[in-house]
């Protein structure tokens, strides 16, 4: 197997007429899906007289048709993006400018969005027209005849440090490779009833996604406004008999704290498992008491490595404060802990996670210097050429020979489940006109992006309606600080472990 | 009143809040401003907003969310 359409081609036999993906408006079934994508595909190799792997653009909002776009674009053998459309243009553009799209498929609503962006019309491709394209099955078999299981299937892109985000290249290989292991590991099957959470341009959906397109399992995408009442949440959840779900730690956690879980549970619900942030073991533990049959699984990893290198399941009782952990590395992954001086830590010397495998990303699309920073030769190979990724995440070995998550060695942060690189939220408050000097700090103990800034005439208002044109909602500052001067430390940079201890008062 | 749409505007200054009817049902406030709401509401007024008061209907407008604060504050 080659590429990841096989899973949806044979689901198409196999379960036709069963449904596949369904949101709160639509839904559409394995063959409904193979014949969409097909048309879409077909539209797709018209425009670019059947060059392979180009770079396509999705710009949609969160729903079944997103879905399609991604197979047609991989039917047509190119590779997608999908765009977040609540994120500000001015972000939009810099992803454009590193992906240099051929093509963006989106709808007639969002079509002023699209042309502002810069695309023009034989760049577009409205989905309500492409889904009832004709199918040129020759020109599709043509195509895909040359697409080999290196090359991309999607680019999803992260914060970078200096305000340009990264465009992880993920290949056909890297995605086959994990959904085996994730399907086999968990038993998914054509009863699995995923309850979708995580946004398409997060890869934790990769495992929902294909995990459905493998198994013939069904895959609800959650209406996002229902995570924020919980009541709804839990009435969707049995609903639609939801039994398996793979959210972001911070919406189990949501759930947990806002006591639902005493007076009403997802009765359906058999596993669940999150990754992209710390899971507390005292929010864990009250789910544990909600649903004590259910199976727990904490997995862990970056984009860069397609969405998961590491895995634990939940097999004993944990207290309240006990750092839960990332367990152990998923079949055909090896984890290499390295400290300072590049060599395998003993013991339970702390150092920093490395991963080596067929799961490794391709690079960061058209930026050279920082692919070469995090995926770099394997130092305890000198022999060949072999890389690794630096992951940036500081582990070590509890007494079980588990891997046990520590922080980061860097400026990065998890925010409500988002990787966020504070150099990202700086480089936009600095940019106001009129914003002098400016700092962010991270407030763990009370999850919050703050501020400090100097300014003669910003106030908090303007600086946030400002930065509210530069960055996603979820990289805005939760609170603002201003200060008259900004502290420096005897080297003359910002005094960030002052403002840190100021927080604390 | 007053005092409600301070801390609002502190999350959202982009929103007229005393205009605005629908703030849920139009989607201009959504679950991550609706967390940060309710932690500030809860240490601001000294409740507990329990989950079945967190609905679209207490959120859509100030003055569903003062008649929250008010009720709750009564039942306490």
């Amino acid at each position: 197997m080659v590429n990841i359409l096989s899973y949806l081609e044979n689901s198409a036999k196999a379960f036709p007429q069963k449904i596949a993906f369904a949101d709160d408006e639509t839904e559409i079934t394995f063959s409904g899906l193979k014949n969409a994508a097909m048309a879409i595909a077909s539209r797709i190799l018209e425009l670019t007289n059947s060059e392979r792997n180009v770079p396509v653009v999705v710009l949609l909002k969160k729903s079944v048709n997103c879905i399609t776009a991604f197979m047609g674009i991989t039917y047509a053998a190119d590779f997608y993006t999908p765009l977040d459309s609540t994120s500000p243009q001015a972000r939009l553009l810099k992803i454009k400018d590193t992906l240099r799209p051929r093509l963006i498929i989106t709808t007639k609503e969002l079509l002023p969005a699209a042309q502002s962006l810069g695309f023009c019309e034989e760049q577009i491709i409205l989905i309500e027209d492409a889904v009832s394209h004709s199918i040129d099955s020759g020109k599709i078999e043509a195509a895909l005849s040359g697409k080999i299981d290196t090359d991309p299937l999607y680019i999803l892109f992260t914060s970078g440090s200096t305000g340009t985000p990264k465009g992880v290249t993920i290949c056909h290989r890297s995605v086959i490779d994990y959904i085996e292991w994730v399907c086999n590991t968990f038993h998914f099957d054509e009863n699995t009833r995923f309850g979708n959470q995580a946004p398409f341009y997060f890869d934790n959906s990769i495992l929902d996604i294909y995990s459905t397109l493998k198994t013939g399992a069904t895959t609800y995408i959650i209406p996002e406004k229902l995570f924020i009442f919980p009541v709804k949440l839990i009435e969707y959840l049995n609903e639609k008999k939801i039994n398996t779900i793979f959210w972001v730690p911070s919406a189990l956690i949501y759930a947990a704290n806002s006591k639902i879980l005493s007076k009403q549970i997802p009765q359906y619900l058999t596993k669940i498992l999150f990754c992209g942030e710390v899971m507390p073991n005292k929010q864990l533990n009250i789910w544990r008491r909600a649903l004590p049959d259910a199976l727990y699984a904490n997995l862990y990893g970056p984009t860069e490595i397609t969405d998961v290198c590491a895995y634990y399941m939940v097999d004993r009782e944990m207290s309240d404060d006990e750092p839960l952990p990332i367990g152990f590395p998923c079949a055909n992954t090896d984890i290499i802990v390295l400290n300072e001086k590049n060599e395998a830590v003993k013991g339970s010397e702390i150092g920093e996670l490395c991963v080596r495998g067929t799961s490794l990303s391709l690079g960061y699309y058209n930026n050279p210097e920082k692919t070469r920073d995090a995926f770099v030769q394997n130092p305890l190979n000198p022999y060949y050429p072999e890389l690794i990724y630096r992951t940036g995440d500081l582990v070590k070995y509890n007494e079980r020979h588990e891997l046990i998550y520590l922080c980061r060695r860097d400026f990065q942060i998890k925010h409500m489940g988002h990787r966020i690189e504070i150099g990202e939220i700086e480089t936009a408050a600095l940019s106001l006109p009129n914003m002098e000097n400016g700092c962010i700090v991270y407030d763990e103990q009370a999850n919050k992006i703050v501020l400090f800034y100097q300014s003669e005439t910003l106030d908090d208002a303007a600086v946030l309606v400002g930065m509210r044109d530069l960055l996603p909602k979820y990289m805005l500052p939760n609170r603002l600080i201003k200060l008259d001067r900004m502290p420096m430390n005897a080297n003359g940079k910002i005094d960030r472990v002052t403002l840190k201890e100021s927080l604390k008062k | 009143m007053e005092e409600i749409i301070k801390i609002l505007k502190q999350f959202r200054p982009d929103i007229d809040f005393e205009n605005q009817k629908n703030l849920i049902g139009d989607g201009l406030l959504d679950s991550l401003d609706i967390v940060s709401i309710v932690s500030e509401f809860d240490s601001e007024f000294d409740i507990e907003i329990p989950v079945e008061e967190i609905t679209p209907e207490n959120f859509n407008s100030v003055q569903a969310m003062k008649e929250l604060i008010e009720r709750l504050k009564d039942e306490a």
